[in-house]
């Protein structure tokens, strides 16, 4: 699904990411963890397309095609899907008319016709029930008024509406009660299939617990310094971010 | 600001000026320059009574006395209100762009945009012969109906249920009566300085009577009115609703029109007498000139309402994107008990554009309501201002009004100003005031590129979602073009 090879990356000047390689194979789902400002949510950034990180060396292919010279919404159309940790207020525009928009985006940029309203209205209705929203906040603003875990579960409907082939959430799972988190784990599941991947960027064990991940990755000062199975959740529970230095050698393997 | 000089210079240039006062009957067009005899010769021309005459005349006099504005926001060389032609009925050839290859492709570009078929691309660029359909019915309407047979049925309608609609000259004529009880009782000929010149020299404009009890049948549109062509650049419209009665009158057009007149002064009256309601809806797009802001319309408007009855409601809801400066304040009077007024505005000012704008609420009566919702958007180069007053007299008790301005800037090379006055005599009243400046936030615009959108969607579906409120007091097909226009006129207007 997406290559990423010695990718580095810099704000203002300031280093980032210092070399990430990653391979996420199609049908899986990846969770990179790591200690705060180790750079996961700049790598999610770059791969959505955000423009204040300048990649200053390396190459990410996404579908065989360089995905680092797509504009951000060809991205958007070819399948990448940020779930955003703070995602933005657009107060008068309601949630569904951004959504059609955005399914007609798609669907314009892959030649074919605009969604029928009833179709669209029907599709909304069964996804909404997924996530436990109601009708009713799906036509408010976007994100407008809501709570931190109504934008979560609003960015989990947006997924589950526009199917993406790559769904990357940052940090989607922090700030969240139990009923939310299982919301948005058990939306994360219905995504899972055979040509769909997953990257979660997360804090926590305890959503790889409800959503269990095929790889995961530690993401230290700007570069992946281990990978392994779902046991690694426990390695690093137990042990915490503080011994990763040492095992910086073990991430090449 | 030199390219304005050389414009207007240019517009005087291009008319063949003659030295001194020489009427030429055959083009209808007086020379430039403005004294009595030029209102002699418009008044003759109009066929008018006596009375009207001297009505103009005495609002010249009045005119001579009074100074040009100096405090809005706006920045353009001073007029020379003796270079301008005061009569151009019908406009002469000589101005006009002989084909659309002479008309700015921008303008152009824009129609094709819009979706306008070619005649009446040349129609509203003013080109050389260029001919409005028969019944004067405009881009809006004939899409939907045939012309000729709305044109009838529409004046049987309105005959039936005892309203006028006419031009106000016709009025002038033929109702001379109605025209002469309320003509500048809401904007008095000494008003302002371009309300001043407005009584001297309109040339026309629309005149609305809906007879006690009535409730007009069908929103009343500039559109719709016969002979809508030429209603010039001294535009003066009246409508009277009497006790009871309602209305919903409909003015401009979202197509970008041109026009050789650079200088617009229009008024516009409103009166409502107890328990009448008056909504005025207009969407402004005059051609704002190119990207230099050369050949831009000066929009100078006084538009006032007259809650004169009690329990009387005027609502102004505008969607102003055109012209290369704009001077106005729709305002109500509140001078009836519970008397509401309303003022729903978006402007747009882009390129060199700049707008002074905004409204005043009056509170005379007790137990008045006014409500003013004011969305500025700004990009490019445009300067803008939102100015507001809300002013309660004395014998205002219980007066309420509640003010909400928003800007929104798109790029950094643009400016919002707010200007809000509040003057309150009466301790009983409330009031309350929100303003807000916001740039599109690059957080926003990525939310929505993210989703898939272009930068033009994501552009015109935030701006859509600011002026929403006001959108949403448009009658519904002013609504969804007004939301076309919008997007049209910023585009491009990012990165």
């Amino acid at each position: 699904m997406i290559s990423i090879k010695n990718l580095h990356a810099e704000v203002e000047g300031k280093p980032i990411l210092r070399g990430v390689d990653l391979e996420i194979p199609d049908g899986e789902v990846h969770a990179i963890m790591g200690p705060n400002g180790s750079g996961k949510s700049t790598l999610a950034s770059i791969l959505a397309g955000r423009e204040e990180y300048e990649v200053t060396q390396g190459s990410v292919t996404y579908k065989g095609q360089e995905l680092l010279e797509m504009d951000p919404d060809e991205r958007a159309c070819e399948g990448v899907f940020l779930g955003f940790q703070y995602p933005v207020e657009i107060p008068g525009v309601s949630n569904l008319y951004l959504l059609r928009a955005a399914l007609n985006a798609r669907r314009k940029y892959h030649g074919e016709p605009e969604i029928d309203a009833v179709d669209f209205m029907q599709m909304a209705q069964e996804k909404i029930d997924h996530v436990g929203m109601s009708m009713e906040m799906a036509k408010r603003g976007v994100n407008e008024d809501f709570s931190g875990g109504e934008k979560k579960r609003n960015e989990i409907f947006q997924m589950l509406m526009l199917e993406p082939n790559l769904a990357i959430l940052d940090e989607t799972d922090s700030g969240l009660d139990i009923d939310a988190l299982k919301v948005v784990s058990d939306g994360i599941n219905r995504l899972r299939s055979p040509e769909r991947s997953v990257v979660l960027v997360t804090h926590y064990k305890r959503l790889l617990e409800h959503c269990v991940p095929d790889r995961i990755h530690v993401l230290y000062q700007g570069q992946i310094v281990r990978s392994g199975g779902p046991e690694l959740a426990d390695t690093l529970e137990a042990e915490g971010y503080a011994n990763l230095e040492t095992d910086e050698a073990a991430a090449t393997s | 600001m030199a390219a304005h000089e050389q414009d207007v210079e240019q517009l005087v240039a291009e008319r063949e000026y003659e030295a001194g006062f020489v009427t030429d009957l055959e083009s209808d067009t007086v020379a430039p320059g403005l004294d009595e005899d030029v209102i002699r010769f418009i008044s003759s021309k109009k066929e008018e009574p006596q009375w009207m005459l001297d009505w103009r005349l005495e609002a010249f006099r009045q005119w001579k006395q009074m100074k040009m504005p100096k405090w809005p926001h706006l920045h353009y060389p001073p007029i020379d209100f003796q270079k301008i032609s005061y009569y151009s009925a019908p406009k002469s050839a000589a101005d006009k762009p002989k084909s659309l290859d002479e008309v700015d492709p921008k303008l152009l570009e824009t129609y094709e945009k819009l979706g306008i078929p070619l005649r009446e691309q040349e129609m509203l660029a003013g080109v050389e012969g260029a001919q409005y359909p028969t019944s004067g019915s405009n881009v809006a309407v004939d899409a939907v109906f045939d012309s000729v047979s709305v044109a009838t049925t529409f004046k049987d309608k309105l005959a039936d249920a005892g309203v006028i609609f006419c031009s106000i000259s016709e009025a002038i004529r033929e109702y001379p009566e109605l025209v002469k009880k309320h003509l500048g009782t809401v904007v008095p000929r000494g008003d302002n300085f371009f309300a001043g010149l407005n009584s001297a020299v309109f040339t026309d404009g629309s005149f609305v009577y809906i007879p006690k009890g009535v409730r007009c049948p069908m929103e009343l549109s500039t559109y719709f009115r016969i002979n809508a062509e030429n209603t010039g650049q001294f535009e003066r419209t009246l409508i009277v609703a009497e006790e009871g009665s309602h209305v919903s009158y409909l003015e401009g057009c979202t197509a970008p029109q041109r026009d050789e007149n650079q200088l617009h002064a229009a008024v516009v009256e409103l009166v409502a007498e107890d328990d009448a309601e008056i909504k005025y809806s207009t969407v402004q797009n005059w051609y704002p000139g190119d990207e230099n802001g050369k050949g831009g319309i000066y929009n100078f408007v006084t538009k006032r309402g007259d809650c004169r009855g009690d329990r009387s409601k005027i609502s102004w809801t505008q969607v102003e994107t055109g012209s290369a400066i704009t001077w106005k304040y729709p305002s109500c009077v509140l001078n009836g008990d519970n008397s509401v007024g309303e003022f729903y505005s978006v402007a747009v000012t882009r390129g060199m554009q700049q707008a002074d704008t905004g409204t005043k609420m009056i509170h005379v009566g007790k137990n008045t309501k006014s409500t003013i919702i004011a969305k500025g958007i700004s990009a490019a180069r445009g300067e803008q201002a939102y100015r507001g007053l809300v002013k309660i007299l004395p014998s205002a008790t219980n007066a309420r009004n509640f003010t909400q301005c928003d800007s929104l800037l798109i790029g950094d090379k643009c400016g919002a100003h707010t200007f809000p006055y509040v003057e309150s005599k009466n301790s009983t009243a409330k009031l309350e005031h929100e303003a807000t400046t916001s740039k599109i936030g690059e957080d926003q615009m990525f939310y929505c590129l993210q989703r898939g959108l272009s930068e033009e969607d994501a552009v015109s579906l935030i701006v859509n979602g600011f002026c929403k409120d006001v959108f949403k007091e448009l009658p519904m097909e002013f609504a969804v073009e007004a939301q076309k226009l919008l997007n049209v006129t910023l585009e491009n207007a990012v990165g």
